[in-house]
């Protein structure tokens, strides 16, 4: 079947056709729904994919991502204020304040697993909302930060369809190198360490030194989306580093499909363009709407959109055999657990 | 294993393990000399497998020493434990259920090589392993299964994996956990036969319960006991030590 070939193949051929579609959409989105619309999209699909790093590929559940898009948001909007550079810069910027802020959080949460690395990351972004919210002379506390400017070398950005297409390149840079990254051999690194990290231990890996670098790496590119938000919207407020946003960035992998990279780029799209038309279409309950729509999704398709699709396609096919019931053993816990 | 190694020697001396007041590992001291093939047996809960985790810093001991070529590396992680050439496999199959088996290899590969920080590489870069992979796959049998993922092989299978992912690494010191266990007697042999193969250029331990196996290959035996050293010595020597008969190797051998 085409179709199967398409979503479950891995041939340089199908992966191209995937780009071109994707490259097609991305520039093409501005024609087709409202610019500043479409412009979140572009962030939180960057923002998505960034979490994608950590949680589908090195199977750590961050439950505290805000902390660095909304840090990067607060210091892109500061950099653009006071220095009035191009927004590339000040992104850029915020984007290394975001990943310098990640190393002792990642140092500090690696040390645990599973529930409590999600709680120890929750709570420094809790931390990291509550810096915002006091810290008034410099984030503007509940008022947030106004009037970021979109400046970049006397460009007319005013305009949210011209300033998609300027900040586009940023998201695009963004997204190839979490692709680099998840293609590389560190990448190899990574899965094996969600698949087993005793084993990888055992291989030779430090792989709490491996964690903190894939955080780090995630927080950087969680920043350069946070920026491009904070500057599309002129103003970076409280919640952008608020546990919702840390929520929703988790809703959208796991909708999409984690550990797909497109999976998270279709959940972001999906929960945006959604967010946007009930909002247009005056309902309140969002948050309803949505909450339905992500119980439905893990209940029926645990490995989401995409990976539901990937995963149905590629064992229909004849070539990839079928698994052996026998060789299906539990993990036992006599396994030592590594200190 | 292009790679030449040198073989490691293996030392422990009053090796202590407790769990909440079970003592697993009671005051053990081994002599593993290099190049030589030692095997650990005793019944189930003797202490084989602490033991092997206590060498390979996946268990912190209670007490004693580990010494390697005279180093003391007592409490040192699992990872530089491996750094320092010492590859283990696990007595319960522990592999990466999604890799495929050539993605196994140069998982281990690269890291000997230390690739593994290089993110902003191609994973073409790992082409380079192809020979080499290739060839440690088809020494355990798994050649045509090469492009499977690890979650599809059967049970004997992966222990096959489990030999060349600890062979990969080129270790000076190589620890095989039940190497034959659930192996059907063609994989036996072939295993052992490639133990013999590698034990070239390697210091090698093994727990095994396949007495034909231990009798076969092993230069030394150390019977455990309770946690404890029962019997030391050459094979022939231990299973006739009554102590040993009577505890265990009797009803298997006898």
């Amino acid at each position: 079947m085409i179709i199967s070939r398409l979503v479950a193949g891995r041939s340089p051929v199908v992966r191209l056709a995937f780009l071109v579609v994707g490259l097609v959409l991305a520039f093409g989105l501005p024609w087709m729904i409202y610019p500043p619309v479409a412009l979140d999209i572009a962030a939180w699909a960057l923002f998505a994919v960034a979490l994608d790093l950590l949680l589908g590929y090195t199977g750590l559940l961050s439950f505290g991502h805000a902390a660095f898009w909304g840090s990067s948001a607060y210091a892109t909007g500061i950099i653009a204020v006071e220095t009035g550079m191009p927004f590339y810069v000040a992104v850029l910027g915020g984007a290394v304040v975001a990943a310098l802020i990640a190393v002792p959080i990642a140092m500090l949460s690696v040390r645990r697993t599973g529930i409590y690395f999600a709680m120890v990351t929750l709570a420094f972004a809790q931390l990291i909302y509550f810096v915002a919210n006091q810290w008034r002379s410099v984030t503007g506390g509940e008022n947030g930060l106004q009037g970021i400017p979109r400046e970049a070398f006397g460009w007319d950005l005013a305009d949210s369809f011209y300033f998609y297409y300027a900040a586009l390149p940023l998201i695009l840079v963004g997204l190839l190198i979490a692709w680099r990254v998840v293609y590389s051999p560190f990448g190899r690194v990574m899965v094996a360490i969600r698949e087993n990290p005793a084993r990888a231990r055992a291989l030779g890996y430090p792989v709490n030194r491996y964690k903190v670098q894939v955080f780090v790496i995630s927080a950087f590119l969680a920043g350069i989306a946070g920026g491009v938000y904070a500057v599309g919207h002129g103003f970076a407020s409280l919640q952008e580093v608020y546990w919702t946003t840390s929520g929703k960035v988790v809703v959208m992998n796991i909708l999409g499909g984690m550990g797909t990279l497109w999976g998270p780029v279709l959940g972001a799209g999906i929960i945006v363009v959604l967010e946007d038309y009930l909002a247009t279409a005056g309902i309140d309950a969002i948050g309803v709407v949505t909450g339905a729509i992500f119980v439905v999704t893990v209940l029926v398709f645990r490995r989401g959109i995409w990976g539901t699709a990937k995963h149905l396609l590629r064992s229909r096919r004849p070539s990839v055999p079928e698994a052996d019931p026998q060789a299906e053993k539990p993990k036992s816990a006599a396994e030592p657990q590594p200190h | 294993m292009s790679e030449a190694t040198q073989p490691a020697q293996l030392r422990t001396r009053g090796l202590l393990r407790e769990f909440s007041g079970f003592v697993a590992v009671n005051g053990v001291d081994l002599d593993v000399e290099a190049g030589t093939v030692h095997a650990l047996v005793g019944p189930n809960g003797a202490g084989k497998t602490t033991l092997f985790n206590l060498l390979t810093g996946f268990l912190k001991p209670t007490g004693g020493r580990i010494e390697l070529d005279g180093e003391d590396v007592t409490g040192l992680r699992p990872e530089r434990i491996a750094q320092r050439g010492v590859a283990r496999s696990f007595q319960i199959t522990s592999l990466f259920e999604e890799l495929t088996l050539v993605e196994h290899v140069e998982l281990a590969l690269q890291g000997r090589d230390g690739l593994g920080y290089r993110f902003w590489r191609s994973d073409k870069a790992l082409r380079r392993y192809r020979a080499e992979t290739d060839d440690l796959l088809e020494q355990v049998g798994l050649i045509e299964h090469a492009n499977k993922q690890a979650g599809s092989l059967a049970y004997g299978q992966k222990r096959a994996l489990e030999l060349a992912l600890a062979l990969a690494l080129s270790p000076r010191l190589l620890l095989l956990d039940e190497p034959t266990a659930g192996m059907g007697v063609e994989d036996v042999a072939r295993t052992v036969e490639l133990i013999r193969r590698v034990r070239a250029d390697r210091t090698v331990v093994l727990v095994e319960h396949n007495m034909k196996v231990v009798g076969d290959l092993t230069d030394r035996v150390t019977v455990l006991q309770f946690g404890k050293v029962l019997a030391e010595g050459p094979y022939e020597e231990v299973r006739n030590d009554p102590r040993v008969i009577t505890a265990y190797l009797g009803e298997n051998v006898a």
